[in-house]
């Protein structure tokens, strides 16, 4: 009976609304079973689901059946003792289908919710095994969008679009199924109109998906101009080009508005006529019907009945065919999403790991447990005969003839070699993509070398663990991301054993201390939007301590201070000085007083290592580094 | 609100008034054939009158074909007056952000904007096209199909009203606390994405801590929530549709029983019944879709409010006349290029701390002039007041002796050429890019212009050269390339002053060297402001004005200052001396 089956959460999708999108996904079988394979953990309810579905769908069927007898046997021959027993019946059926539509749709929301969840779940967890190129080459929009449409998208078919679907389907052939039995002859006019609709529907929509198509395009063209200038509105400001630019937009806008108008009316248009075909349908049955019956071949209540199935039929063919744009849409999401799933993780071949140990009287160092707190840290390493061997941490790095590339079209490294020993600090210098960031990308494999041997502690870093790798590694960046959280959380961030005391110490000990516990709430201090409430140089240090706390052998700051005024600068070096005491360090910096006390600087230029020395040997030189250091040019 | 939305569907309100017109003629058409329907059953059957049915038959499908009509204006008129609507609203937030000055850009973020213009609008349009397209039948169908009920039959219509009244409650009880429900998934949602956005730009450091494990932990945690509440949520509304249909069954039967009474005592005909079912149905339904009037506004309504808070924002820095035109015919225009600082402070936000404090000096007519100190101490800032980005809090800057806000601001900022920290280039060639700075600009001016910024030499190195098309934001140049366009587009202006903000970091020296020697013989009546870390563009400027903390504790030429002020001396050792690469 209820012949409008929609959904009360999404008015936006009724018919009427535009089609949202018609992508089409590539191969529709294989994603669906990827899907559907997902719900495997929910069988018992999909049955329930399934029963529900057919009873309640059973149920809306048999109740406008219900109508002939009601009317030939009860209404009609004034008999009011059945009319209350049937009536009492149909009762019962209607309750019983009210009461399967709810269980469908709890028990739908239910699964479509617990598999979305396993969904995202697995989608992040997939993420977070990535290699960085992929988000190199993805921005982050196209990556959000996976959790805020695409997953939606996929949502909203579990939840709602298959579930319609399969209920339409079976609305309709009922239908079909009970008008057939009511009177063949009627049905052949009803066929015939159901040709028709559908015959319209298609040409409609197939000229309307052209009209959307091209708004979709001059959308594309709307946004991206509205996206240029506002990025630039500081820029058209200062050239006065206001006026220039409310001009084009203007033309833009207006031949926007033309087409979308178009192509809104014309996929609005289908609802009216899908309408009236059927009223004419249904027309055309009672009068059909009404002669039929006058010559007594038919009898008034199949006619009701008949009338009330040709009513709900129309329903099911606009539900079908929304509903399926609905899965299309979906199934071009979980495309997507399939995509990242199918990606290939980092490559983490290593069998080496980091372990703490114990020092024996005779010097040799044998394993404890993890969570016992030696302060000492050693290699683990698996010999070709089987047989464990431990080798003490130290921090010593070593690149051979390293040439890398990371488009494998353009080098970035030609052929560098270089070492530093423990406890040395080694300080990278050249012009801005000299290479000098990717010596340190290298080094904790967020990228791999194709050509020549990074060496740690003399073991190749291919043959480490990159979890051991990276836990012995740490890095301060250019710019630093805190976490939403307090500050506490964010220096545990480092080294998550870590006691509330312990983090304390670290940010005594690079000189944070003081400003936090100038925050309202201390060390428990929250911090939001990636530490929107603090200066750079709170942040800066933050992200110091967080290094401290995690208290690596080696220490990579990459460009750690440029963006710090002197004045913070003063007060960030005592924490960078306390970071770098008795690790190997590497240090990308472009101010003086930093690389000067280095052991070694470095001097990069076009991905190859030109100068190595101290700072008085370079200067000495007179190459690159006394041209840089003195400023002079070689123009005059 | 809502008033000043609807006046933005400002020349498209004819259509708006035909919808509601069409519209009702539609709902009409429509509820007239179940009325012809049962008289066919209860007047031509018994009556055995074929001409009666068929007539009555050809009645019903001309009133749909007047349906279809009216249906189809509809939607040609709800798309009119919703994608009309759609581009007013457009069209009002674009000129609002463009009359916006620095401070309104600072308020709202680039993202934001771009958001609010885009699927904000689309989502007020799809409300509107919503509104005219169903929420429009539901009232007219509602009265118009009690009117038919009534009129067949008014002692039955009083189950109508029952059945009526329990629905709204019903669906009051389960909307109220699905509100609720709604809200708090949505901020279970927020938080999902907060966690998956923060996890995106802080890739890197989650893999230099190897934190992958952790974050997986924290990602299940506001998973797991999210699906709790969207379970909550949806429970509540699993409870509309089975309710809706109680309602209507309930009704159905009720009215199938006196009804069938009635028709037994031939007090009324079957077919008066079945049509009077068809209205029960129609009315249910009418109000069920006007319940989607809360859920599809609670939508529209955020996206209305931040639509309006950036048309209704305040302009902070405007022409002081409202006559734009005649202001700027009696502005006076910016000539020799002398610059005077007065006790100027500043502060960004009225509350805030001074970012600027008793900064007075000045410049005179084709100085070259270097602001040199830390981040933060303020340059931008200086610079920024000069074409008015900013208004002083206190003190006075003047240009040519007369006060920047007695210019116009297209006189004002005509005369000043000014390269941001950030520069943008946009789609386009470069030519176009570079006739910002002057539309009317000849080849040769552009060339000149190119020149004298080091950037002819690689433009015509590109096989289309000024004729080079440039993707947004000019990715396909480099860095350098990107500034030394900037600058010829700043040049083609022939500014009286030029302002260069931190324009050449990523110029090589060598070449940066170049530029400051064509601009000491072709610029010599240009006042030149600089602001930069490199000392070597500093040593030779006229003057050297040192900021720190938003004070100006030094000026003067290099020497001077590296001998006495202990600052800029810390700055050259520390900061600039070559190593700033």
């Amino acid at each position: 009976m209820a012949e409008n089956r929609k959904d009360a959460r999404s008015p936006m999708r009724g018919p009427g609304s535009m089609p949202i999108s018609f992508e089409k996904p590539r191969d529709i079988k294989t994603t669906m079973a990827r899907i559907l394979a997902y719900l495997r953990y929910s069988k018992l309810q999909i049955a329930i689901v399934v029963a529900a579905l057919l009873t309640s769908s059973g149920s809306m069927l048999a109740g406008s059946y219900f109508l002939k007898p009601l009317i030939n046997e009860y209404i009609l021959p004034g008999n009011l003792r059945g009319l209350a027993f049937a009536l009492l019946c149909l009762g019962v059926l209607y309750l019983v289908g009210v009461c399967a539509a709810y269980i469908q749709t709890r028990f739908t929301i239910r699964v479509a919710q617990k598999t979305i969840n396993i969904l995202r779940s697995e989608l992040f967890d997939k993420m977070q095994e990535l290699p960085l190129e992929y988000f190199d080459t993805h921005t982050h929009g196209e990556l959000m969008s996976l959790y805020t449409n695409d997953i939606d998208n996929v949502q909203m078919m579990l939840e709602q679009s298959l579930t319609q679907l399969f209920s339409s389907i079976l609305m309709f052939f009922g239908s079909i199924a009970v008008m057939i039995m009511l009177s063949p002859a009627l049905f052949s006019i009803t066929a015939l109109v159901l040709a028709l609709m559908i015959f319209i529907s298609t040409k409609i929509g197939k000229k309307s998906r052209g009209y959307f198509q091209n708004q979709q395009k001059i959308l594309g063209e709307l946004n991206g101009y509205i996206e240029e200038i506002i990025g630039g509105l500081k820029e058209v400001k200062v050239f006065n080009h206001e006026e220039a630019a409310k001009e084009s937009f203007y033309k833009i806008n207006e031949s926007f508005r033309q087409v979308a108008t178009k192509a809104n009316f014309l996929a609005g248009i289908i609802m009216p006529v899908m309408v009236n075909l059927n009223n004419i349908c249904y027309a055309a049955i009672a009068v059909m019907g009404g002669i039929l019956t006058l010559k007594g071949s038919f009898d008034i209540g199949s006619l009701a009945a008949f009338l009330q199935y040709s009513r709900q039929i129309g329903q099911p063919i606009n539900q079908i065919t929304n509903q399926i744009n609905n899965i299309l849409a979906a199934m071009a999401g979980a495309e997507r999403i399939f995509n990242v799933m199918d990606q290939k993780p980092e490559v983490d071949g290593g069998n080496v790991t980091l372990v703490s140990v114990e020092k024996n009287e005779d010097g040799t160092f044998s394993e404890v447990p993890g969570d016992v707190k030696t302060g000492i840290k050693a290699w683990r390493i698996i010999e070709p005969d089987g047989k464990a061997r431990l080798e003490p941490l130290r921090g010593d790095v070593r690149f051979y003839n390293v040439t890398f590339s990371y488009d494998n079209k353009k080098l970035v490294l030609k052929n560098v070699s270089l070492y530093a020993k423990p406890g040395q600090m080694i300080a990278f210098v050249g012009s801005t993509g000299a290479g000098k960031t990717t010596i340190t990308n290298l080094l904790n494999r967020f990228y791999d070398i194709k050509e020549g041997l990074i060496t740690f502690d003399g073991i190749d870093i291919k043959r480490i663990k990159k979890e051991s790798l990276r836990r012995s590694l740490g890095m301060v960046l250019q710019d630093t991301h805190l976490f939403t959280g307090t500050v506490l959380d964010n220096i545990r961030y480092g080294n998550l054993n870590a006691t509330d005391e312990e983090c304390i110490n670290a940010a005594k000990a690079v000189g944070a201390d003081s400003f936090i516990m100038r925050l309202p709430q201390g060390y428990h201090t929250v911090i939001s939007k990636d530490g929107a409430n603090l200066s750079q140089g709170q942040r800066q240090l933050i992200a110091v301590a967080r290094a401290y706390v995690a208290s690596p052998p080696v220490m990579i700051l990459d460009e750690a201070t440029s963006s710090i005024d002197t004045r913070t600068e003063r007060l960030v070096e005592k924490g960078m000085a306390a970071l770098m005491k008795e690790r190997t360090v590497f240090v990308i910096a472009h101010r003086l007083s930093t690389v000067r006390n280095a052991d070694a600087i470095l001097v990069i230029e076009n991905g190859e290592i030109i100068e190595r020395g101290s700072h008085e040997e370079l200067l000495e030189q007179k190459g690159r580094y006394y041209e840089l250091y003195t400023g002079r040019e070689i123009l005059e | 609100m809502i008033k000043q939305l609807y006046s933005y569907i400002g020349n498209y309100k004819k259509y708006v008034m035909l919808c509601v017109m069409f519209v009702m003629v539609d709902v009409v058409c429509e509820l007239m054939i179940p009325l012809l329907m049962s008289k066919i059953v209860d007047e031509g059957i018994p009556s055995k009158d074929i001409y009666f049915i068929v007539k009555n038959g050809i009645f019903m499908v001309l009133l749909a074909a007047i349906s279809i009509m009216a249906g189809g204006l509809n939607m040609r008129f709800s798309a009119e007056a919703s994608q009309g609507f759609a581009a007013n609203l457009r069209r009002a937030l674009f000129d609002r952000v463009q009359a916006f000055s620095f401070s309104n850009i600072d308020k709202f973020s680039t993202a934001s904007l771009v958001t609010r213009l885009t699927s904000d609008v689309t989502q007020m349009q799809n409300t509107l096209l919503m509104c005219l397209r169903m929420l429009l039948r539901a009232p007219l169908m509602l009265v118009c199909a009690i009117f038919f009920a009534v009129s067949i039959n008014a002692r039955l219509s009083v189950v109508i009203f029952i059945a009526v009244s329990l629905l709204i409650a019903g669906i009051f009880l389960v909307l109220r606390p699905a509100e609720q429900k709604f809200a708090e998934m949505q901020k279970k949602i927020d938080n999902l994405n907060g966690t998956v956005q923060e996890n995106l730009t802080a890739i890197r450091v989650v893999k230099a801590f190897v934190r992958e494990r952790y974050e997986k932990q924290k990602f299940k945690k506001s998973n797991d929530a999210l699906t709790e509440a969207a379970i909550n949520a949806g429970n509540l509304i699993s409870l509309i549709m089975p309710l809706m249909m109680f309602v209507l069954n309930g009704a159905t039967l009720i009215v199938i029983w006196f009804g069938g009474r009635m028709v037994a005592g031939h007090e009324m005909g079957a077919g008066s019944l079945i049509s009077f079912i068809s209205y029960l149905m129609h009315i249910l339904m009418s109000i069920m879709i006007f319940s989607m009037i809360f859920i599809l506004f609670a939508r529209a309504e955020a996206c209305a409010k931040r639509i309006l808070e950036v048309v209704n924002t305040k302009i902070d820095i405007t022409d002081n006349d409202d006559t734009d035109h005649k202001r700027e015919i009696n502005s006076p225009l910016v000539r020799k290029g002398k610059i005077e600082f007065r006790h100027v402070d500043f502060k960004y936000a009225e509350g805030g701390r001074n970012v600027l404090s008793d900064i007075n000096f000045s410049i005179e007519p084709g100085e070259y002039v270097a602001i040199v100190g830390g981040t933060g101490s303020g340059k931008t800032t200086l610079v920024s007041l000069i074409p008015r980005l900013y208004d002083v809090t206190k003190g006075q800057v003047l240009i040519d002796g007369i006060d920047v806000r007695e210019y116009s601001l297209k006189q004002l900022r005509d005369g000043i050429g000014m390269v941001l920290q950030k520069n943008v280039l946009f789609s386009g060639t470069i030519r176009e890019n570079l006739m910002w700075g002057n539309e009317n600009a000849t080849q040769e001016d552009i060339e000149k212009a190119a020149s004298y910024a080091q950037a002819h030499d690689f433009i015509i190195s590109f096989p289309d050269g000024y004729d080079t098309r440039l993707g947004q934001g000019g990715v396909n140049v480099s860095g350098g390339q990107k500034q030394r366009l900037c600058i010829a587009r700043a040049l083609l202006k022939k500014p009286p002053i030029l302002i260069l903000d931190d324009s050449t970091s990523a110029i090589d020296t060598a070449t940066e060297a170049r530029i400051r020697k064509s601009f000491s013989e072709n610029l010599k009546d240009t006042t030149v402001l600089i602001i930069t870390q490199r000392i070597s563009s500093v040593k030779n400027a006229d003057k050297i004005v040192v900021l720190d903390d938003g004070r100006v504790v030094g000026i003067g030429k290099h020497d001077e200052l590296f001998e006495n002020n202990r600052l800029y001396r810390e700055i050259c050792n520390s900061q600039q001396e070559g190593l700033v690469i």
